[in-house]
């Protein structure tokens, strides 16, 4: 059969002079065929939204770090050989013992045409990697796209922001400056705390005790080889993964779990991927050339004893930074046995990042378990559709902020004239209760949304439109949503809390299982308990049936009453009845309030399609 | 809904299809993918010509800015000075962004108005084998298995392959382990090169302090006399790390107490030394506030009160800074009288034993 195809190709060849790309595509066909490949990829569809280019600014910006590192490699001496340093500029430095390390940084950014901007393009860059990598996730958190068939994928992604992180660490200690040397030591400060093997872990990173003269071989070794090593196999993974299970996509007319919807590989996404390659690559260097960062020879070479006020660590490392700050000492470190326990540094830096990416690591499979779903799933959540998600997210997102509002705790002491203790204080407060009160209120506001995307449903857009009956009744006309609208309001089902058989069985024996089954569905009432059905045709049906508007639509001339604000009508402020689940009938969320019929409530205006 | 979410025991793996008819009173019906709207650029050839010419300009624009990052160069090396090197990143940097965001924004231009934006729909296909192919690979599988011959007997030839298996990294890691740290001595936490005697010598010039030097009220930031050239070493560093000390002298009617046990005076006058290494995760401790004798960690805001013992008042320390006991040798000079009584530093496991 290949055979035949060779010598059709070669009869379509003498009909047609082939071109150079032509016959150099035969050429590697004939030996790789690609042309399945090809086949495969080239037209391949995938959806649109800008919201799944924050992980392209990712990719990209890793390949800005790259090429920008490699640059580096040339001209830095990752050694802590002890020398003088000897150049006019900047002059302070003159005469002064530093390592081989800090030299070279000082000497590349000095001497080094470029080497200033490919140094300072690095740092931004990292700086951006790792966000878009936070962005992305809370992107993928939101929507659901972790869900299956997308949980490994997750993990790999979960697996790369760690890698990344130990990136940004390890490249932020390679300068040997006062500022990497003091993070290094606060490092060695957290590894001596772990229980048991702490003092020789310490040892096994330094090769001896604290500096020592390895570090910085050890750290660059992990840093230019095996760390963009496994990231780079994990970035393939991760887009393999994601090209076998093709992109999910946001819900809209036309788009199920059984299709996908957007634009061809090839020429859009080519064009527009490269093209925003490019822009990232050209805001980076933009940052680099204009925006200075780590001037390393304003700290000086690290040397234990000084050391600098209103210090931070990059961006990312804020929030270990100032657990370890709001975590209390007094009464934290335990001798057990003659042995040190030192709770004030193991809760901040190991236990509260463990739970961390415990949380984020077992999460998928959590839902899945509380949803009872085994379905793939392609069409994204809104988040507004997911509340308790959402508002875990939100929550951890303030968690976040209130850490690393407590890593600035001094800066914000200096620039508002605030007492730092009160400061610390407010924060220690906020750490427990802003997560909480941000679950709450996120929860309540998607749950709002949903409401509001029923009622929407059902009633319309305010028209702003009055319309007077002669009987001298004033009524407000709402339109009617198009079906693209009410689509992206109906399309996804609300999960109810799982149902589990009884904890006896019929014959009254204790049913085996039972116990596991109920924590689970105690999870799922969590999730699931607060809940609103979305709208149906038979509850669109039944709002129009007592209502006069679609009449006097047809009858009103267009115009009356144009751009009057007329009073805002009364829809109906609970879901569906017929929740059948545990839990669903709790009051607020579905009750038997259903239809605007007299559901008038305090503060409401009457509204006046209901008499009909 | 036909499908049933919530039944635990429902383990399919097919994609459900949500139900489409119209006719349907509890899903509305999926409307379909939304009407195409043309662009201006589809309709109006003089846009799409516009568009076309935007494009090619972007391009150009991104070659001159090469070829100015080139001059700038050439033209402007830096000269050594601070002013000189921001000159030559900035110019540097300006012409190879002008020359990456303007092929960047040229191909988002294209792609965006001249390409074709024509929506696309695509099936998927369930991610899971057939159950034929399915049941092949399994075959395979136990074929590929049976042929093995390992399968159920030759219990002591699979023993011996996963024992050669699992044992043969050792012999990498043992001499890798045992190297990687030095000389794993982790009592060397528990000492410092103070010794009887050592005198308290400035940093970082070195210099020895006489107590009639130290006025009240001053802070000295303190390292052990030693000889220049091992000051050039990385022993220094190691042992500078341990044994840094901040020397305060307070009025002795201010100094409440300090750490010197029964029938000790660990303090010379007011003088006090306390270790530079905080207690909490091993930062420097610089900031000294004369008023309130407080000295303050810069890194997490441990608050150590230095009139009385460096007790901890505030932030995530749990203990006191160690305090090196000092006195004056016949000639003046401040000594110490001995090294810390305890550990210095953050905690670590065998601190106690």
């Amino acid at each position: 059969m290949a055979r035949a195809a060779y010598q059709r190709g070669d009869d379509v060849a003498m009909k047609q002079r082939p071109s150079a790309v032509g016959k150099a595509a035969d050429y590697l066909d004939q030996r790789t065929s690609i042309g399945v490949l090809v086949k495969e990829l080239a037209r391949k569809v995938f959806p649109d939204h800008w919201s799944f280019m924050l992980g392209e600014i990712a990719l990209f910006s890793f390949i800005v770090l790259i090429a920008s590192g490699f640059f580096l490699t040339m001209f830095f001496d990752p050694s802590m050989a002890l020398v003088r340093y000897e150049g006019e500029y900047p002059p302070a430095m003159n005469g002064q013992l530093m390592s081989a390390a800090f030299q070279s940084t000082v000497h590349m950014s000095f001497e080094v045409r470029g080497g200033m901007l490919m140094r300072q393009i690095h740092h931004w860059s990292a700086l951006i990697f790792i966000g878009s990598i936070v962005l992305h996730m809370f992107r993928v958190f939101l929507t659901g796209a972790f869900r299956k068939p997308r949980e490994i994928n997750w993990i790999v992604g979960l697996t790369m922001l760690i890698l990344a992180l130990a990136a940004g660490f390890t490249g932020y200690s390679l300068p040997d400056d006062v500022l990497s040397g003091n993070g290094l030591r606060i490092i060695d400060g957290v590894v001596k705390a772990i229980p048991l093997i702490g003092s020789y872990l310490s040892f096994l990173i330094f090769g001896s005790e604290f500096p020592g003269d390895q570090v910085i071989p050890r750290l660059f070794t992990l840093h230019i080889f095996v760390i963009p090593g496994l990231l780079i196999a994990l970035i393939a993974l991760h887009l393999f993964l994601m090209v076998l299970q093709k992109h999910g996509q946001y819900p809209g007319g036309g788009r199920s779990d059984k299709n996908v919807v957007g634009y061809p590989a090839l020429p859009v996404y080519v064009a527009k991927m490269t093209g925003n390659f490019f822009i990232i690559a050209g805001v980076l260097t933009l940052m680099g050339g204009t925006m200075a960062i780590n001037n390393v020879w304003n700290y000086g070479p690290y040397d234990p004893a000084p050391v600098s006020a209103g210090t931070q660590p990059d961006w990312y490392i804020l929030f270990v930074d100032g657990a370890l700050r709001l975590m209390p000492g007094p009464g934290f470190e335990w001798v057990l046995w003659g042995y040190t326990l030192p709770m004030n540094i193991l809760i901040p830096a190991v236990i509260v990042p463990g739970i961390l990416f415990t949380l984020l690591g077992t999460w998928p499979f959590l839902e899945a378990r509380a949803t009872g779903d085994h379905r793939e799933h392609h069409v994204l959540d809104r988040p507004r559709n997911r509340p308790v998600r959402t508002a875990v997210a939100v929550a951890l997102f303030v968690a976040f902020l209130v850490c690393a509002l407590a890593a600035t705790n001094d800066l914000i002491a200096t620039h508002f004239a605030l007492s730092i203790f009160a400061i610390t204080w407010v924060l220690r407060v906020l750490l427990f209760v802003g997560p909480l009160f941000a679950f709450f209120v996120t929860k309540r506001v998607c749950l709002a949304l949903q409401r509001k995307d029923r009622e929407l449903v059902l009633h319309g857009h305010e028209s702003g439109r009055i319309v007077r009956f002669a009987t001298g009744e004033y009524v407000e006309v709402h339109t009617p949503l198009d079906p693209q609208e009410v689509w992206l309001r109906t399309q996804h089902t609300s999960p109810r809390p799982l149902e589990i058989k009884p904890a006896m069985d019929a014959r009254g024996v204790k049913r085996k299982g039972y116990r596991s089954d109920r924590r689970w569905q105690r999870l799922s009432e969590f999730f699931y308990e607060d809940r609103v059905e979305p709208a149906t045709p038979a509850e669109l049906a039944a709002a129009h049936s007592h209502g006069e508007h679609d009449a006097i639509e047809a009858r009103t001339p267009a115009g009356v009453g144009q751009g009057t604000s007329g009073p805002r009508t009364a829809g109906p402020r609970s879901t569906r009845p017929g929740g059948t689940g545990p839990g669903s009938s709790r009051p607020g969320t579905s009750g038997p309030r259903a239809d605007g019929e007299g559901a008038t409530g305090p503060g409401e205006e009457p509204r006046p399609g209901s008499k009909g | 809904m036909s499908e049933n979410q919530n039944n635990p025991a429902d383990t399919s793996h097919e994609v459900t299809v949500t139900p489409q008819a119209g006719t349907d009173v509890e899903r509305f019906a999926d409307p379909g993918v939304p009407e195409h709207k043309h662009r201006l650029t589809d309709t109006d050839p003089r846009a799409a010509k516009r568009a076309e010419r935007t494009v090619t300009f972007l391009f150009v624009l991104s070659i001159l800015g090469t070829i100015g990052s080139i001059v700038a160069y050439v033209m402007v090396p830096p000269d050594g000075t601070t002013s000189g090197v921001r000159l030559s990143t900035l110019l540097i940097g300006l012409g190879l962004a002008v020359s990456l965001l303007g092929i960047g924004i040229a191909g988002i231009h294209w792609a965006k108005a001249l390409m074709g934006d024509k929506e696309m729909v695509q099936e998927r296909h369930p991610l899971a084998t057939n159950d034929a192919d399915r049941a092949i690979a399994v075959k395979d599988l136990n074929d590929g298995l049976q042929d093995s011959g390992v399968v159920g007997r030759r219990g002591v030839l699979k023993g011996a392959f996963f024992g050669a298996l699992a044992l043969f990294p050792l012999a990498i890691a043992v001499p890798l382990i045992g190297s990687v740290g030095g000389d794993w001595n982790v009592s060397k936490f528990k000492h410092t090169m103070w010794r009887t005697g050592t005198r308290l010598a400035i940093d970082p010039s070195g210099r020895p302090i006489k107590a009639a030097d130290v006025t009240v009220g001053s802070v000295f930031h303190v390292v052990p006399e030693t000889t220049d050239e091992f000051r050039e070493t990385h022993e220094w560093i190691n042992e500078k790390s341990k044994a840094v000390v901040l020397m305060v002298r307070l009025n002795p009617e201010d100094l409440k107490a300090d750490q010197s046990p029964p029938g000790e005076t660990w303090s010379h006058e007011g003088i006090v030394a306390y270790s530079k290494i905080c207690t909490h995760v091993g930062c420097p401790v610089a900031l000294y506030e004369q008023q309130t004798h407080h000295l303050l960690c810069p890194c997490h805001q441990s608050t150590f009160d230095i009139a009385d013992s460096a007790n901890v008042v505030f932030g995530p320390a749990n203990r006191r800074l160690p305090q090196l006991p000092i006195t004056v040798d016949d000639e003046g000079y401040l000594i110490a009288q001995d090294d810390f009584a305890e550990p210095i530093g953050p905690s670590f496991w065998e601190r106690l034993k």
